[in-house]
């Protein structure tokens, strides 16, 4: 019997878990025999096993039958058997929060947790308080205290850790403990000092004041335990990152000192929170740095280990101060730990000169298969900073990244792979050719349809632009024959753009797009439908409009839109320019020498607050008729932040109005604010239409008013200066005061992307153009490309924005969207000899636009 | 030949009554022999009494309204109750009587041997055994093993009486 199952356990993969397949009506059953007399410990203490695995499976339990288990489980209180009791106390932890009335067994627990037997009393503790509600706590208090400063240590650590569970929902009744914590700090255990410590430090963390106190009441001294210690350096670092603390030098001195501790545990925390602080300098970083190079040479993996982890942290910031370790970093590349290996040569990379990488790729390349997807993600991220840092470098560091992409690896590593090679494409030009062709070498066989289809995209932009479009049509339309769906209707997309911009392939491409007009998948024969047509008219501006530059909308504002349009349906067609419009965040310089990969995402992070304000606006009634929100422009302090009250300003421009929502917060707080609003004066003549005040203001909260402004039909009357002045009734107070002007106005247009400028530009046509001369005071052709994308306020495209080294021409190319979304494309022509000579040209599809823009450079 | 029998067997008990009357002290007089400081129970406390050469499981639960409910939980296999009044609390001798009928009607404990603690003799105005054999109404007990001790556990009087009597009947049921 034994033997067959044996045998099928072999068959099923070779599992040897006596509890596989467990079930929980089975288990629920066996634990009534709880209930039978006499115990038999062992057999019940086998049942509680399977009740606890079944529960740590993800089994629900119904409240009925948890409470019913519990209650039977509660009868094993009779036998003494301690290995019987202690699985007891494990299940009441695990069913405190499923079972009914867990709080039958508190007087058991009480007993067990101040009785002879210290087998139990920790367990009992610790049983006892994830058992216990605020309204018993109370009952229990007084052994909880005693526990705190008992002498065995286990009992106290069990209590102090338990209080710590405590505080998040009775703070204040573990607040009452402090003196018995007090006491348990002083104690010669180290466990129980160090538990007592976070437990102290936890009852006052919200009180900075109080933390200072207690760090520097043991900063003196008294603290045994390493743990404690560690935990101290913790907390100092922790402080000296608020405002107040910061150059506190007892705190300083501290943390120096623990690099002199005897323990390395401390001497590692000490070095390690040195190496985290914010602003620290060369020389305060050179013991902690020098610490933790005497562990890269240690025996102990762990210490190396933690050693290189740190360092490479410190190599993206501090890369000098790191190169005094190179030599140990470098005997660590051959470390058997592969792990340390790994971190040894990424820091190695961010320290490294430029001569120095064709031998570490070398080094890399020998065992990138022995070491884990995670790590290999550490070396591509590695790699490809090194790419920002040494563009020149870059076919060793692509082939090296193309021959990792051959190789096995899960989503995320190809997909960090992926990421590199595309950032190395778009930020050098050389690059990208041979770039291009890795990325079409992987999709060959690729297995994560999101990166085919990014890939393909990828393609579609760059691909027409390249000197030999037409190498890449096989890799795509292979991708129409082989793969699914969505792959192919990536691929027909990016076939249709070479179609579109090169007009020697155009009849190939129809040729092959005729082709995916019988797919299975809808999506695909439509846009191969879609696009033919629009190839088979032939007009620029077709193309350039539909295939090109696709739809520059907000994805979440067209949802919206659509949704709205079908609830309340209109003879009118659906308008797609009252989209808002997908604006692109304003582009951040990267700093390519220095930033460390982690540190990019956040860049990117831009709220959707047109969203938020858009609903907003959408609540006032009085503001139905305006139409759909076109864009909100970044909040305006109109007071110093001194003042009584304080008025922010935020622009929300509509198709013919504008909205001036302003926040209001009254900081003064004996007085009450009512009937709150802005009274708006404009010199050119704008009519305040409809005033929306704020009826009450009380201290510190804020409220808003907000005033409809209507435009006039003249688009080229809009810059305006108001004054504003703040009116509201107070009680017993001066009831009028005058807040300054508001100035300003370049939110008229939102910046979109064109991925392919010269398209667009076609597509606009000659109309409406205008061209202007101006000479610039900046010095350099970077500081008048960001000062003219500023004042714009456009989105620069195909990465115009930058310039090539060395050179002293360029051209600029902007794009955006003007209110009552207008197409607006700017051309610059820049030229240096001494100061900067600019020539800006204006296409846009609205005369009077063109001309406000053009006046608007002057 | 009967003890040899007993001895394989320990005799399941349970002390119920309402809080305040004084359960826990009769479980650790009967335990230890001693009167310990108690704080009301929340829950129980299981204790194996030994008496005469004879081993009793004894469960005392918590007598608070609130957690009376579950006694009911620990009904199972019970030989014997010891149902614990406090003779001086004349104002809630009725609620005792009506917890003490609706736990007799448990079809569970339709076997179980009844003893009632007239308990805190030592107090002053305490009422007589038969005072609260009537305000019980135990005479009306029908088809059940009763009898009733005044006994004072702080003090340790009536408790052998008791348990003696218990013990007989128990070995007698046998």
């Amino acid at each position: 019997m034994n033997l067959r199952r044996d045998k099928k356990d072999e068959e099923d993969g070779g599992s040897s878990n006596p509890f596989q397949g467990l079930e929980k009506s089975m288990v629920i059953q066996e634990a009534r025999s709880f209930n039978d007399t006499p115990i038999v410990p062992r057999k019940c203490c086998h049942i509680l096993t399977k009740v606890m695995y079944v529960l740590n499976q993800g089994e629900q339990f119904g409240t009925l039958e948890a409470t019913e288990t519990f209650f039977a489980m509660t009868k094993l209180f009779q036998s003494n058997d301690s290995m019987l009791r202690r699985m007891v106390y494990l299940l009441i932890k695990e069913m405190a929060d499923i079972a009914d009335d867990v709080i039958i067994v508190t007087s058991s627990l009480t007993k067990d947790m101040t009785g002879k037997e210290d087998l139990y009393r920790a367990a009992a503790i610790r049983a006892l308080c994830k058992i216990t509600d605020s309204t018993m706590l109370q009952a229990i208090e007084r052994f909880m205290k005693q526990a705190i400063v008992d002498k065995v240590p286990s009992v106290s650590s069990a209590a102090l850790a338990s209080s710590l569970h405590l505080m998040k929902q009775n703070p204040d009744v573990v607040r009452r403990w402090v003196n018995e914590v007090q006491e348990a700090a002083s104690s010669d255990n180290i466990m129980v000092q160090y538990h007592a410590l976070g437990l102290l430090h936890h009852v006052r963390k919200n009180d900075s004041i109080a933390v200072s106190k207690m760090v520097s009441k043991y900063t003196k001294g008294g603290l045994k335990s390493p743990y404690a210690t560690c935990l101290l350096i913790r907390i100092s670092a922790k402080l000296l990152e608020k405002e107040e603390y910061r150059d506190s030098s007892p705190l300083i001195d501290f943390i120096e000192s623990c690099l002199r501790h005897k323990s390395e545990m401390v001497i590692y925390e000490a070095a390690h929170a040195i190496v985290n602080m914010k602003d620290t300098t060369a020389r305060e970083l050179a013991p902690a740095v020098s610490v933790l190079q005497l562990f890269l040479s240690s025996p102990k993996p762990t210490l190396r280990f933690a050693a290189t982890k740190t360092l490479n942290k410190v190599a993206m910031t501090h890369p000098a101060a790191v190169t005094a370790c190179n030599l140990d970093l470098e005997n660590l590349i051959t470390d058997v730990n592969r792990s340390i290996a790994t971190l040894a040569i990424t820091t190695l990379l961010k320290t490294g000169s430029e001569s120095s990488i064709d031998r570490l790729m070398k080094q890399i390349g020998t065992f990138m298969s022995d070491i884990s997807d995670e790590f290999k993600v550490v070396v591509v991220d590695a790699v490809s900073s090194l790419c920002s840092k040494f563009p020149r470098k870059y076919s060793v560091m692509m082939n090296f990244l193309a021959s990792m992409l051959r190789d096995d690896g899960g989503y995320e590593y190809k997909k960090a792979i992926v990421n590199s090679l595309v950032g190395i494409i778009e930020e050098n030009p050389e690059a990208k050719e041979a770039g291009l062709s890795h990325l079409c070498e992987f999709i060959e066989d690729c297995e994560h349809t999101s990166l085919a289809t990014r890939i393909l995209h990828l393609l579609g932009q760059e691909g027409p632009r390249t000197p030999k479009p037409a190498k890449y049509i096989r890799f795509i339309y292979n991708r129409v024959i082989l793969e699914n769906a969505a792959i192919r209707a990536a691929a027909v997309s990016s076939l249709a753009k070479f179609g579109a911009h090169c007009e020697p392939l155009l009849p190939s491409i129809m040729v092959l797009l005729e082709r995916s007009l019988l797919d299975s998948d809808d999506e695909v024969r439509d846009r191969a439908t879609f696009y033919l047509n629009i190839l088979k008219q032939n007009q620029k501006a077709l193309n350039s409009a539909y295939i090109l530059n696709g739809l520059a909308v907000s994805v979440v504002g067209l949802e919206r839109a659509l949704h709205h349009y079908t609830i309340e349906p209109s003879e009118q067609p659906f308008d797609i320019k009252t989209v808002p419009l997908d604006t692109q965040p304003f582009a951040e310089h990267k700093v390519t020498s220095d930033v460390s990969p982690a540190a990019r995402p956040a860049e990117k992070a831009a709220p959707p607050t047109q969203e938020i304000y858009a609903e907003q606006l959408a609540a006032v009634p009085e503001f139905a008729h305006i139409g759909p929100l076109f864009k909100s422009s970044k909040p305006v302090e109109l007071t110093e932040s001194e003042t009584e009250y304080i008025v922010r300003c935020i622009k929300h421009t509509f198709p013919k109005h504008v909205v001036f929502q302003f926040d209001c917060t009254n900081t003064l707080n004996d007085q009450q604010l009512e009937e709150v609003y802005v009274q708006m004066e404009s010199a050119e003549g704008l009519e305040v239409e409809t005033v929306v005040p704020a009826p009450i203001l009380k201290y510190n909260q804020p409220g808003t008013t907000y005033t409809l402004v209507q435009l006039p039909d003249d688009n080229t009357e809009v810059a305006s200066v108001f004054s504003n002045t703040l009116k509201y009734s107070v009680k017993d107070c001066d009831p009028n005061t005058g807040e300054p002007d508001e100035e300003g106005y370049e939110d008229e247009y939102v910046r979109v992307m064109k991925p392919n400028f010269m398209a667009s530009w076609e597509e606009i046509g000659e109309d409406n153009e205008l061209e202007e001369t101006f000479a610039l005071s900046t010095k350099t052709l970077e500081e008048a490309i960001q000062n003219i994308v500023n004042f714009l306020g456009m989105q620069p495209c195909e990465r115009s924005d930058k310039v090539p080294e060395g050179k002293s021409s360029h051209s600029l190319f902007l794009a955006g969207v003007f209110r009552g979304g207008v197409d607006v494309l700017v051309k610059a022509r820049l030229a240096l000899q001494d100061t900067v000579k600019m020539q800006i040209t204006v296409r846009s599809t609205d005369p009077e636009i063109s001309e406000l823009i053009t006046s608007a450079v002057g | 030949m009967f003890a040899s029998l007993f001895g394989s067997k320990e005799m399941r008990i349970l002390i119920l009554g309402l809080d305040g009357a004084g359960k826990t002290t009769i479980l650790y007089r009967l335990q230890v022999g001693e009167v310990v400081t108690t704080i009301p129970t929340i829950g129980f406390n299981v204790e194996t009494v030994t008496y005469k050469n004879l081993k009793f499981q004894v469960w005392d639960l918590g007598g608070q309204t609130s957690i009376r409910p579950y006694w009911r939980c620990y009904y199972a296999n019970t030989d014997a109750i010891i149902y614990v009044v406090d003779s001086c609390d004349k104002d809630r001798l009725g609620i005792s009587k009506s917890e003490l009928v609706a736990m007799l009607e448990e079809e569970e404990l339709k076997k179980a041997i009844l003893v009632v603690f007239a308990n805190k003799q030592d107090m002053e105005g305490a009422l007589s055994k038969t005072e609260v054999t009537n305000a019980l109404g135990l005479t009306a007990l029908k088809s059940r093993t009763w009898s009733i001790f005044a006994t004072s556990a702080v003090k340790g009087d009536g408790l052998t009486e008791a348990m003696d009597w218990l013990t007989k009947q128990l070995s007698s049921g046998q």
